[in-house]
């Protein structure tokens, strides 16, 4: 009975965390596209945030002052406003330049461990910790009787309020 | 005599070196042949340790505040123009000089623990004292071979080429110390770790006793970050606070280890469970330091912040790191399988969770570790060049966070072994929920609802409430809760605000591009920006243009703001943006000076970043909660209760 | 239910990581493999420098092995190579791509070091840097008769890098 309701809680926890990643990732997403002004400078913005200055240190191209910096905003916006989608701006960068470019590598078997890999950890750490607390009960003793059980608590209690830190 | 300066600092770095390397090994034999004469030098060789290496920091130190620019160290960072406070900053502004900063500090630490551990085993402070000495050796070794910051100059300089504009700053003067007090003050839980695998006793008084250390390290090395970010926020000119840049994720890393092994040894200390577990945190936690300086210092990675890397002295570094994190691993490996802890939990009670906040962090590290290392394996096997940026850690980092912070909540009022779900529901059930309706509430006053800014928010209140609460059910039961409680929830509510900082500012910062002719305005986020005037003006280094932008709300004014942009006399051809920012409790005014365009007008970047400031006042938070449960009872030695 | 091994994966994970780091060693981590490798040049037409009513664009070069040198007066770099430039002008034709220069600072510039181009299209907004992918100046591409690009050289050419990798590259492909 007891062990149910564990189990349970180890469920909801991990289901609370699944629908958090889903949540996290689907507003990752980028937005639909808009031909005005204003719209244009947004779309730059964001594009140029996720995309590297080449020849600066380690550098945003939205961020960088440099000369190619300057140029290739000049190129993504005139993309941009000749109605190019984000994708399409990307490979247009990344044709020339290759993936180095992108802050956010994409998904392929090259970046698979990268992108799968802290979820993966993620999955052998929960593993652990499921066989840990497992291992723990398993060592237990039977459990005691209500009146037992009752007084373990009250002196459990007071050690708490002793030692609480 | 001041002629001779160099070479005493020289001199007494040699010293150093040769003193650290035989007390590390006369230490060590003395502990293992049980020596009580040889183990009692502990003390002594530390301080003359400290004391020489102190004396070639000071000599260093003297060379810079007399322009000896005989010395090449000092003629590449200062100059006779330099403002006093940066020309003893700029000891600690390049690649040596920060070295020997760290190893001066690694010396003070070997001190500290030398001079306060009259209730450590003999045996144990010997092993402790002779591993930090055998660090300090190999890296005073790594200085005098690679890196001598006394080298004299064939032709002594006339002028200093000056230190990079980019570090005149105040930051320089304190952000690097308390970097190095933290990466290096990790090395007291190593030395303790390998001390008492080698001994064969890991037990509850031997965390105990690394605890408060661990602690003052962490301490410091979150002022140091948070500084280092409020740094680059206000300098790069831009308004980013982290960049998620090598350098940054190299100081992270140890950071986030330092965290999980702060409250694996609570565990380790209550209990006397994880043991194998804590001492492997304690190793990584300081591995992870070294690798730091390795990523840093030798170039293999390229980073926004202005360093000096040098591949020859990578490969140097990288031997070093290989023998000090490869013998400990292998030392690990023999040792801890002997190692068992006896005491029993339930899967709901505080050790569960504490396991639980060691694996969200754990593997929050690794992901920091694979994406900054990933293009440099992908490099390594011909793969190609691959950037691995900020769009990726956010995307892999934040999902992490969240089931933590939850997590944060509940851990602190668990009890120990055991604790009962229907009384934790019960307790903290509604206090969920009040937070959820709070944080929808306040995510509204800011801005459009977002599902992240609500879940980021509901979860920073969510720990406060209850560390709230549960400080408040224990003063009311009479109570009077120890330093080191205090301490937990003042850090756990600090680390709750500079989350609303980080979700709020990121999720509802606006910026514009202007440009503005005197008398012009432009607005941004209810904010109306005025250019009164922009004019020429004079450093004692550099000359600049600095604008007066009168920044009003409602009508109301609010600040005037004097950005300015710097040409240092030095580095005419890198123009420095110096931004100017209003920080306001509720939200920063940020403003910095692009191009002169035509005659009169400015191009002006301005940035609104509401509770920006709360990440910092979140850090700050964290740092003194620390601090309060270092200066715990507990933790003193002669007035703990015997146990 | 004793696994040794476990213990010993930390050290494990470690020496694979150390390897790693020996072998990043010696690379740059700023230096980017051209995307445009073994791909047709990028057509383009461009005014000259010297008379901007004529223009030149890669298809005339076509059955011929050139070279294609990314130069700038502003280039402190490009000034190192120049000479370098000249000497292989002699085995093969190079075009200057002059990028984002002034025209009169160029001008005066091949008047002072000599001008060991064929021509000298100028790029003005740096427009066809961006479909080679340069992102340095000087860079230096060696296209085949076919008009497919070989190989790239980023920085000044050296003697060495002359002799070991170019020349025998442009013979190979002149054969």
């Amino acid at each position: 009975m007891k062990r149910t309701r564990h189990t349970l809680l180890w469920l909801q926890t991990l289901v609370a965390m699944l629908l958090l990643v889903c949540t996290t990732l689907a507003l990752a997403a980028t937005p639909a596209l808009s031909p005005d002004e204003a719209a244009v400078d947004a779309r730059l913005k964001a594009i140029s945030r996720e995309l590297r200055c080449l020849v600066c240190q380690n550098e945003t191209l939205a961020d960088s002052n440099a000369k190619l910096a300057q140029n290739l905003r000049r190129e993504v916006r005139k993309l941009i406003a000749d109605g190019h989608s984000d994708s399409e701006v990307i490979s247009f960068l990344t044709e020339r330049y290759g993936d180095f470019v992108r802050y956010r590598p994409p998904f392929k078997p090259l970046t698979w461990l990268l992108w799968l890999g802290p979820f993966a950890l993620l999955g052998c750490g929960a593993l652990m910790l499921g066989h840990i607390v497992q291992r723990q009960k398993q060592q237990d003793a039977p459990p005691p009787d209500a009146a037992t059980a009752a007084r373990i608590n009250a002196l459990l209690a007071q050690q708490n309020k002793d030692t609480l830190a | 005599m001041m002629a001779m300066l160099p070479e005493l600092g020289l001199f007494s770095l040699i010293a150093a070196v040769v003193l650290s390397l035989l007390s590390g090994a006369l230490l060590f034999t003395g502990a293992a042949l049980n020596d009580s004469r040889l183990m009692a030098a502990a003390r002594p060789l530390a301080f003359a340790l400290s004391t020489l290496v102190l004396l070639s920091f000071a000599c260093l130190t003297a060379l810079f505040l007399l322009n000896d620019f005989s010395v090449g160290y000092v003629a590449q960072h200062s100059s006779t123009l330099l403002p006093t406070v940066y020309r003893v900053a700029a000891v600690w502004g390049g690649h040596e000089g920060s070295l020997l900063l760290w190893l001066l500090l690694l010396c003070l630490w070997t001190l500290a623990v030398a001079l306060s551990s009259r209730a450590l085993d003999p045996a144990l402070l010997a092993r402790v004292i002779a591993v930090m000495s055998w660090i300090a050796g190999s890296f005073g070794l790594f200085l005098l071979l690679t890196s001598s910051p006394f080298t004299r100059l064939d032709i002594p300089a006339l002028e200093g080429r000056e230190l990079n504009p980019m570090l005149q700053d105040p930051g320089l003067v304190i952000h690097p110390p308390l970097l190095y007090m933290g990466y290096v003050g990790f090395s007291v839980a190593f030395a303790m770790a390998i001390g008492g695998l080698m001994s064969g006793r890991i037990d509850a008084a031997w965390a105990r006793w690394s605890r408060p250390w661990t602690t003052f390290a962490w301490v410091n090395l979150t002022l140091g970050i948070a500084i280092g970010s409020l740094w680059a926020y206000y300098e790069l000119g831009w308004g980013g606070w982290w960049f998620w840049d090598p350098v940054e994720n190299a100081s992270f890393m140890p950071w986030l280890a330092g965290s999980a092994l702060m409250h694996s040894l609570a565990a380790t200390d209550k209990r006397g469970v994880f043991k194998s577990w804590t001492v492997l945190l304690a190793i990584l936690t300081f591995s992870l330091s070294l690798l730091g300086t390795f990523l840093v210092r030798s170039g293999v990675l390229s980073s926004v912040h202005a360093f000096a890397s040098d591949p020859s002295r990578g490969l140097f570094i990288l031997v070093l790191t290989a023998l000090v994190v490869g013998a400990s691993l292998l030392l690990f490996a023999l040792k801890a399988p002997a190692l068992q802890s006896h005491a029993r939990f339930e899967p709901l009670s505080r050790e569960s969770l504490l396991l639980a906040n060691n694996v969200l962090l754990c593997v929050a590290t690794g992901s920091v570790l694979l994406g900054t290392l990933y293009p440099l394996m992908v490099d390594a096997l011909d793969l190609g060049k691959l950037s691995v940026g900020p769009p990726y850690f956010n995307a892999v980092f934040v999902p992490l966070m969240l089931p933590l912070l939850f997590v944060l909540g509940v851990g602190p009022v668990t009890r120990w072994k055991a604790h009962a779900l229907a009384e934790i529901t019960r307790r903290l059930g509604w206090v969920l929920l009040v937070s959820l309706l709070l944080a929808v509430l306040w995510v509204w006053g800011v801005g459009n609802v977002s599902a992240l800014a609500v879940i980021g928010v509901a979860l920073a209140l969510w720990i406060t409430l209850s560390a709230l609460l549960d400080l408040a059910s224990r003063l009311r039961k009479g109570q009077r809760p120890a330093l080191a409680v205090w301490g937990m929830h003042l850090a756990h509510i600090g680390v709750a605000i500079a989350v609303i900082g980080i979700t709020l500012t990121s999720g509802y910062e606006s910026e514009r591009d202007v440009a503005l002719a005197p008398g012009e305005h432009a607005t941004l986020a209810g904010y109306r920006f005025t250019l009164l005037s922009a004019g020429p003006l004079e450093g004692p280094n550099y000359l600049g243009e600095q604008a007066s932008i009168t920044v009003s709300r409602n009508g109301k004014a609010v600040a005037t703001l004097k950005p300015e942009k710097r040409v240092y006399l030095s580095m005419p051809g890198m123009p420095m943006t110096e931004a100017a920012i209003h920080d306001g409790l509720l939200a920063h005014v940020y403003v910095a000076l692009a191009d002169k365009i035509g005659d009169t007008a400015w191009g002006i970047r301005l940035y609104h970043k509401p509770f920006v400031g709360w990440i910092w006042y979140g850090g700050l938070l964290m740092a003194l909660g620390g601090l309060i449960a270092v200066a715990d009872r507990r933790y003193r030695p002669g007035k703990r209760k015997a146990q | 239910m004793k696994k040794q091994w476990i213990w010993a994966l930390p050290l494990a994970v470690f020496v694979v990581m150390v390897g790693f780091f020996a072998a990043s060693l010696d690379k740059d981590p700023r230096e980017l493999p051209s995307q445009r490798l073994d791909k047709p040049a990028p057509a383009f037409t461009l005014p000259l420098l010297e008379n901007p009513q004529a223009s030149f664009s890669p298809a005339q070069m076509h059955g011929q092995v050139w070279l294609l040198n990314v130069w700038a007066s502003w280039c402190a770099a490009c000034r190192s190579e120049h000479a370098l430039i000249g000497q292989l002008a002699k085995q093969v034709p190079v075009v200057g791509l002059n990028q984002q220069d002034e025209a009169g600072a160029a001008r005066a510039w091949l008047a002072e070091l000599g001008n060991p181009y064929l021509a000298t299209p100028t790029d003005d907004d740096g427009r066809v840097s961006i479909d080679y992918g340069v992102y340095g100046v000087p860079e230096t591409f060696v296209i085949d008769k076919q008009g497919v690009i070989r190989y790239r050289h980023l920085g000044p050419v050296t003697e060495q890098s002359i002799n070991d990798v170019l020349l025998p590259l442009i013979r190979k492909l002149q054969a």
